[in-house]
């Protein structure tokens, strides 16, 4: 099988101004990844999938990142017909906040459909052009996105029958602020 | 009995119709290699309505909470949407909140049936993510241990399927019968019957006895006979045929495409099996065959897990023959002040429902900065519309027993 080199000059010579980086995994693992910008991605997946060196038919892990300042989505590539692999390839979004949209790889590799579902769940990338964006985990109305490290626990959050210790404080705390409400309600 | 509904007959839009070439042996992938199109949409004849049902999620046959919304014309499915979170508990973020070791016995409760090849995949994972090396007597274990798992988990699963199909009791008591022998043993050596806990990063917790192998290898001899027998109870019985054969047909560049692993893809006939491919522990050092299927049907994918269990007994045999002497944990391993150096690393192993993976990144700390679980059963489900996509409602029940899921996997 190519090196990760190898393969960022392949794909430089089959998708022309395609910006591709070479990500170094310093681990003993020594996977290291490609970083894909966001508006090559599909050309790039495509190449990967049906180019007869590589023949990437099979995207087996699609994951979410939540690093200081932008979100990332990686997807580990396995060969079935020529059994090799990983190929790690990954994207960034530009930040946190509003620019949270990448490409969906769902049209190249189905098996992307619940995963990327799930990292929009709970990482909130929205995967642009995926046939059925919607959480996968968490109910319709969940507001927020709970794997990303700034994600606070609603306080109301389900407590324990014999509560104890912190979930006992944040319990009375809720209940409290609760019967407050409730009272200046019923003054005014 | 049902037909299986052609295409063409019904108004069924099928984008990408291709159907298996050839008859036996492991298709040709190297043609378009593009198995994805939506699950084809079926139009209603015409006559009466839609019935729309929630099977679950506390149907008996959904192995757990998990939902299917069905769109019924008459018996015949046309929309399956299945719909997850029931059993969901952020094991990820609770796993990125604690120690690398501390989501070893939480990993037991992924797929609460296969606990030790969860235990694996993890295990796997950090010691790629170390560079640790395992002594020769743990990974015989681990393969004693990982093989014992895969066949109690096949035999249980066909266990359920036919339960499903009706036939209450005789065949998942046969299977549990030998299973509750393989659980005591796993009881003997980690102490727990489910939630063993087993393995640690650079080796497992505790050694085998020899009088611990001994009773294995009875075991071990004893599980031929219980092949054959079910097998014979089961593989040629007239219901099962007319049930499962030609029903919940997946065709093999669609499986590839949509990630399926496991005994689902060999079913299609897509040889590929990471004990083989990766070789991951000792694997490279058993021979053992991989058994593909014609049709990838459900009789199939029943058909693919007997014989898989007796490829189980051969390397289980194997390795209880050779395992050697020897520490079982790795010396140099530390438990305490357990810091990865900051990288990352997939690890995955051949579990008994497909494949599970593990991918960690390390930031340097005493936790994963990320920590992920690659779950088969979700993943098998992609294709299960499609699958059902045509047949009756009673069908549903078995190709979805046929994919075999845990929804403690599933949800996560």
């Amino acid at each position: 099988m190519k090196t990760v080199e190898e393969i960022k000059s392949a794909i430089e010579a089959a998708v022309p101004d395609a910006v591709v980086e070479f990500v170094l995994n310093p681990s003993p693992s020594g996977q290291h990844s490609l970083r894909v910008a966001p508006e090559d991605a599909r050309e790039v997946a495509r190449f990967l999938r049906d180019d007869a060196d590589l023949r990437l038919d099979f995207l087996s892990n699609v994951t979410g990142v939540d690093w200081p300042g932008y979100l990332e989505a990686v997807y580990h590539l396995y060969s079935v017909e020529k059994k090799h692999g990983p190929v790690v390839i990954r994207m960034r979004t530009a930040n946190r906040s509003d620019q949270v949209e990448l490409p969906s790889l769902t049209p190249i590799w189905r098996s992307a459909e619940f995963q990327e579902r799930e990292v929009f769940d709970l990482y909130g990338i929205v995967f642009t052009s995926h046939p059925d964006m919607r959480r996968l985990l968490m109910w319709d109305e969940f507001k927020d996105h709970p794997m990303r490290k700034d994600y606070v626990d609603p306080d109301d959050f389900e407590y324990e029958p014999t509560a104890h210790d912190e979930v006992l404080k944040r319990a009375q705390a809720h209940k409290a602020a609760m019967t407050g409400q409730a009272g200046s309600e019923a003054g005014a | 009995m049902t037909e299986l509904i052609l295409p063409e007959q019904n108004g069924i839009r099928v984008e990408d119709s291709q159907v298996r070439k050839s008859g036996p042996g492991a298709p040709s992938l190297s043609g378009k290699p593009d198995g994805w199109s939506r699950p084809a949409t079926i139009v209603p004849d015409g006559e009466g309505e839609l019935l729309e049902i929630a099977m679950g999620p506390h149907h008996p046959s959904t192995h757990g909470v998990f939902r299917m919304d069905v769109a019924l014309d008459g018996e015949r499915v046309v929309r399956l949407k299945p719909v997850f979170g029931y059993l969901h508990r952020n094991h990820e973020k609770i796993a990125e909140g604690i120690s690398y070791l501390a989501s070893m016995p939480y990993t037991d409760r992924l797929d609460y049936i296969c606990p030790i090849t969860n235990n694996w995949a993890y295990a796997l994972a950090v010691e790629k993510l170390t560079g640790q090396e395992v002594p020769e007597r743990a990974e015989y274990l681990r393969v004693i241990l990982g093989e014992l798992t895969r066949f109690q988990n096949h035999a249980s699963s066909i266990g359920f399927l036919i339960q499903e199909m009706g036939a209450s009791g005789t065949p998942l008591m046969y299977a549990f019968r030998e299973r509750e022998k393989i659980l005591d043993l796993f009881e003997e050596l980690t102490g727990a019957r489910m939630m063993v806990n087993y393995m640690r990063f650079g080796g497992c917790r505790v050694d085998a006895s020899s009088a611990w192998l001994d009773k294995t290898r009875k075991v071990a001899a004893g599980l031929v006979g219980f092949v054959d027998e079910f097998e014979g109870l089961l593989a040629t019985n007239e219901i099962l045929m007319a049930r499962t054969q030609g029903v919940g047909v997946l065709r093999p560049e669609m499986a590839v495409n949509a990630g399926v692993t496991g005994p689902m893809l060999r079913a299609s006939g897509v040889n590929y099996d990471i004990r083989k491919v990766d070789g991951y522990g000792i694997y490279n050092r058993f021979n053992f065959r991989v058994p593909l299927g014609d049709h990838g049907d459900v009789y199939d994918r029943f058909m693919i897990r007997i014989l898989e269990m007796r490829e189980s007994i051969g390397i289980l045999q194997a390795a209880l023959k050779d395992i050697p002497g020897g520490p079982v944990m790795d010396p140099k391993a530390r438990s305490r002040g357990f810091r990865p150096k900051p990288g990352e690393a997939y690890g995955r192993i051949e579990a008994p429902k497909g494949e599970l993976g593990f991918y960690l990144i390390s930031d340097g700390g005493p936790n994963p900065y990320r920590y992920r679980v690659r779950p088969p059963s979700l993943i098998n489900l992609t294709v299960l519309e499609d699958m059902c996509l045509g047949h009756d409602v009673a069908d549903v029940v078995l190709i979805f027993g046929s994919v075999d899921i845990v929804l403690g996997e599933v949800d996560r």
